[in-house]
């Protein structure tokens, strides 16, 4: 042994080693991988976590203003699958957390203490913002986020189709389904409303004269005039008049400026890329009320910054979150109006943007304004997947859409009484 | 070990030069070669298999919402709430019908092509490799193929094209669900990625039967073709076909890719790992009852594959040959 112990590094041992040294680098790297940068400048490191936007040159804009900040090293996770929701929330379970992040409102993670109260960073500026803006993200007198864009949603129609069809913008849910059925030609067909149909979960509802929940948070989306609007959706996605399984969903307008349908429910953000493809050839209008007593509506989404309660760093991130959102107002503007058309939050800012002041934008502001709808924070993940399985359930199977919204009431139930008691 | 006793007699001078030497500390102590070569398999299998079950048996006895380091204790709510849930226990019976279809059309054309394969005279090696090569693709990118090119639901999807030439219409395969062609989607992908993997296994069980077995039965008088192939070759592929048929069911069970991704929001055609994934792990991020779920799920996994083995005697070697 004492021989060859002097040269050991024969194929054996460096394999052993190599093993032993694979074993430990692997647990190691469990911990590693933060996707934070080297930690290159001085200050702390923060992480921001973001949904791509389809829009060229988001990703590049949230880059440039986390570069511009000099108080940390912000760097950013751009998560470009479908599950944005899924992805973020089991990331916020883990030491990994971003550090701050875009979402809509939603009680369950102030409840979980995951997201930090921004009151004293809003506060100063509350009457700048869009009062519905503030109380969408207000629980107990406390406000969780900053809005940073609304997204009004609605219909975008093609000028010439309707005119050649001889079709006038439709008022109510009939008209709609009658138009789909005169614009449908061999290449073209009437109405896109996405493959699965969620994107007009929420206007169907207030179209209906419905709302989600009631001032007692309690559910009141189950109405006649509700069971009226998924029947007549029924009809729609029977009457073979709908696009289905196209190859992009609907907040993407590809399938509208490829000339795949006539109408499409689509946001606000993809009009730049509209008028680029169509020209002036295309209007807007609001998802048309389904009953008489239902009025048209628009759901005004949008995404706002909140901050993780859990993360090292709540103090820097507020920090990063008041310079960006609350401060810059010129970036404010440009992450509102140069990509993708979103309505800024803070009055000051929307007064001064001229590009939502002429045309279909200003017309989609008025629609914003007029028959927009707001998120209301008690209406959670758990429960929008629960009214999701409405549409699917009766909708696009064919159950009962009594029987649908009962199995939709204990889903929702069960969360309230986890939320509210 | 027994040569490398041998090598220990002659003198110092040889063995040092001898490059069986080292050799010698692995025999030394074999307790240390054992978990020297185990060790690190078992490390990675207690930390990432047996540790979160076990975190999953303590998570599913709490109320976990938002969080994996509950402390409101339950007891069982949360399995009567996965068992009594219609989307839970719908799941079980799509996965049954599922692997029900899935694992003898995949066996039967894996061994057909084998079968086909190994009669070929030429450009064997050739029609193996084509045959074999989706094994490689990512189920995601073929999931991805299949949905946005070959059965998308616009005029211009392929399937819809050709039907479009007969002059029929176009068919939105995958979000209709009546009548269910997105089984036709998923079927044929799945049959598309793991058929080539399962020949291999059969071609490698085909050439391992002695050419006398055949050779024998046609002295006997057995025909070539149907009567050779049903009293010769299926029951020497006895083992192999057991084998396969547990890695089928097994597979069956794990699927979650092809179907995640081909549908979205639906309520229908989601096997139990999906429909564990959005309503607790996904979006409700309930960890308790997404435990509970999983528990239930890995009793099932054990109990079927235990009959399995029972019946169809995996594992018993070279006796059931």
């Amino acid at each position: 042994m004492s021989a060859s112990s002097n040269m050991n590094w024969d194929r054996r041992n460096v394999l052993r080693a190599a093993m032993g040294l694979a074993a430990v680098g692997g647990l190691a790297a469990c911990g590693g991988n933060t996707g934070r940068g080297g930690g290159s400048g001085s200050g702390t490191n923060l992480t921001q976590m973001f949904h791509a936007y389809g829009e060229a040159g988001t990703e590049q804009a949230i880059k440039r203003y986390a570069k511009a900040y000099k108080d940390a090293n912000v760097t950013t996770q751009w998560i470009t699958s479908n599950d944005f929701e899924s992805k973020l929330f089991s990331a916020l379970l883990t030491k990994n957390a971003p550090d701050l992040f875009e979402f809509h409102p939603q009680i369950q993670m102030v409840k979980s203490g995951q997201v930090a109260d921004l009151t004293d960073l809003v506060e100063p500026v509350k009457d700048d913002f869009n009062p519905a803006d503030i109380k969408s993200h207000t629980v107990d007198g406390k406000i969780y986020g900053v809005r940073m864009i609304d997204d009004p949603q609605f219909f975008f129609y093609r000028k010439s189709m309707l005119e050649k069809a001889k079709v006038e913008v439709p008022t109510t849910l009939d008209e709609l389904m009658e138009a789909a059925a005169k614009l449908t030609t061999g290449k073209v067909k009437g109405l896109y409303m996405g493959n699965d149909l969620h994107s007009v979960n929420d206007t169907l509802i207030w179209s209906s004269g419905a709302q989600h929940l009631d001032e007692k948070n309690e559910i009141a989306y189950h109405t006649d005039g509700v069971v009226e609007g998924l029947k007549k959706m029924r009809r729609l996605f029977t009457s073979g008049d709908l696009l289905l399984g196209a190859p992009t969903e609907s907040w993407d307008p590809s399938s509208f400026n490829q000339g795949l349908c006539a109408i499409q429910f689509c946001g606000m953000w993809a009009m730049p890329a509209i008028q680029d493809a169509l020209g002036d050839d295309w209007g807007v209008f609001p998802f048309p009320k389904v009953t008489d007593s239902g009025k048209p509506s628009v759901y005004n989404g949008g995404w706002s910054m909140f901050v993780n309660a859990k993360s090292k760093n709540v103090d820097a991130a507020k920090e990063y979150v008041k310079w960006l959102w609350i401060d810059q107002a010129e970036y404010q503007e440009d992450w509102a109006t140069s990509y993708g058309f979103h309505i800024p939050p803070r009055t000051s800012i929307a007064a001064k943007a001229d590009k939502l002041k002429s045309g279909n934008a200003a017309e989609g502001v008025k629609l914003f304004n007029e028959f927009g709808h707001f998120d209301n924070i008690g209406w959670t993940q758990a429960m929008r997947t629960a009214f999701e399985d409405v549409f699917a359930n009766s909708v696009r199977k064919n159950m009962d859409p009594e029987k649908a919204l009962d199995r939709c009431d204990t889903a929702v139930n069960r969360e309230l009484k986890k939320l509210f008691g | 070990m027994s040569t490398t006793t041998k090598l220990d007699v002659p003198d110092s001078a040889t063995a040092k030069a001898s490059p069986a030497k080292p050799r010698r500390g692995l025999r030394g102590s074999p307790t240390l070669t054992f978990w020297l070569f185990t060790g690190p398999f078992l490390i990675g299998l207690a930390i990432f298999v047996y540790a979160p079950i076990l975190w999953s048996l303590w998570l599913s006895f709490f109320e976990a919402r938002f969080t994996v380091t509950p402390d409101k204790f339950v007891g069982f709510d949360n399995y009567v709430y996965m068992l009594t849930n219609e989307d839970f226990v719908g799941s079980l019976g799509t996965f049954t019908v599922f692997a029900a279809f899935i694992v003898p059309t995949t066996w039967a054309l894996s061994l057909g092509l084998a079968l086909l394969v190994n009669r070929l005279r030429f450009m064997r090696a050739f029609f193996r490799s084509v045959f074999f090569l989706p094994t490689a693709v990512s189920y995601v990118a073929a999931s991805l193929i299949w949905k946005m090119s070959i059965f998308s639901g616009v005029r211009f999807g392929l399937m819809n094209t050709v039907l479009g030439w007969f002059g029929v219409e176009n068919i939105a395969w995958l979000i209709d669900p009546n009548p269910p062609w997105y089984w036709l989607v998923i079927v044929t992908a799945r049959l598309w990625l793991q058929s080539g993997f399962y020949m291999i296994l059969f071609i490698a069980a085909l050439q391992n039967i002695p050419e006398e077995l055949y050779e024998a039965a046609a002295i006997d008088g057995a025909k070539s073709g149907w009567q050779t192939f049903w009293y010769i070759t299926l029951p020497q592929l006895r083992a192999t076909s057991t084998a396969v048929i547990l890695l089928l069911l097994v597979a069956a069970y794990q699927a979650f890719d092809e179907f995640f991704n081909l549908l979205s929001k639906t309520t229908w055609g989601r096997p139990p790992l999906v429909e564990l994934y959005y309503k607790a792990l996904g979006e409700s991020q309930d960890y308790g009852a997404g435990s509970a779920g999983a528990l239930i799920l890995t009793v099932l996994i054990c109990a079927v594959t235990l009959l399995q083995g029972k019946i169809m005697g995996f594992g018993r070697g070279d006796e059931s040959k």
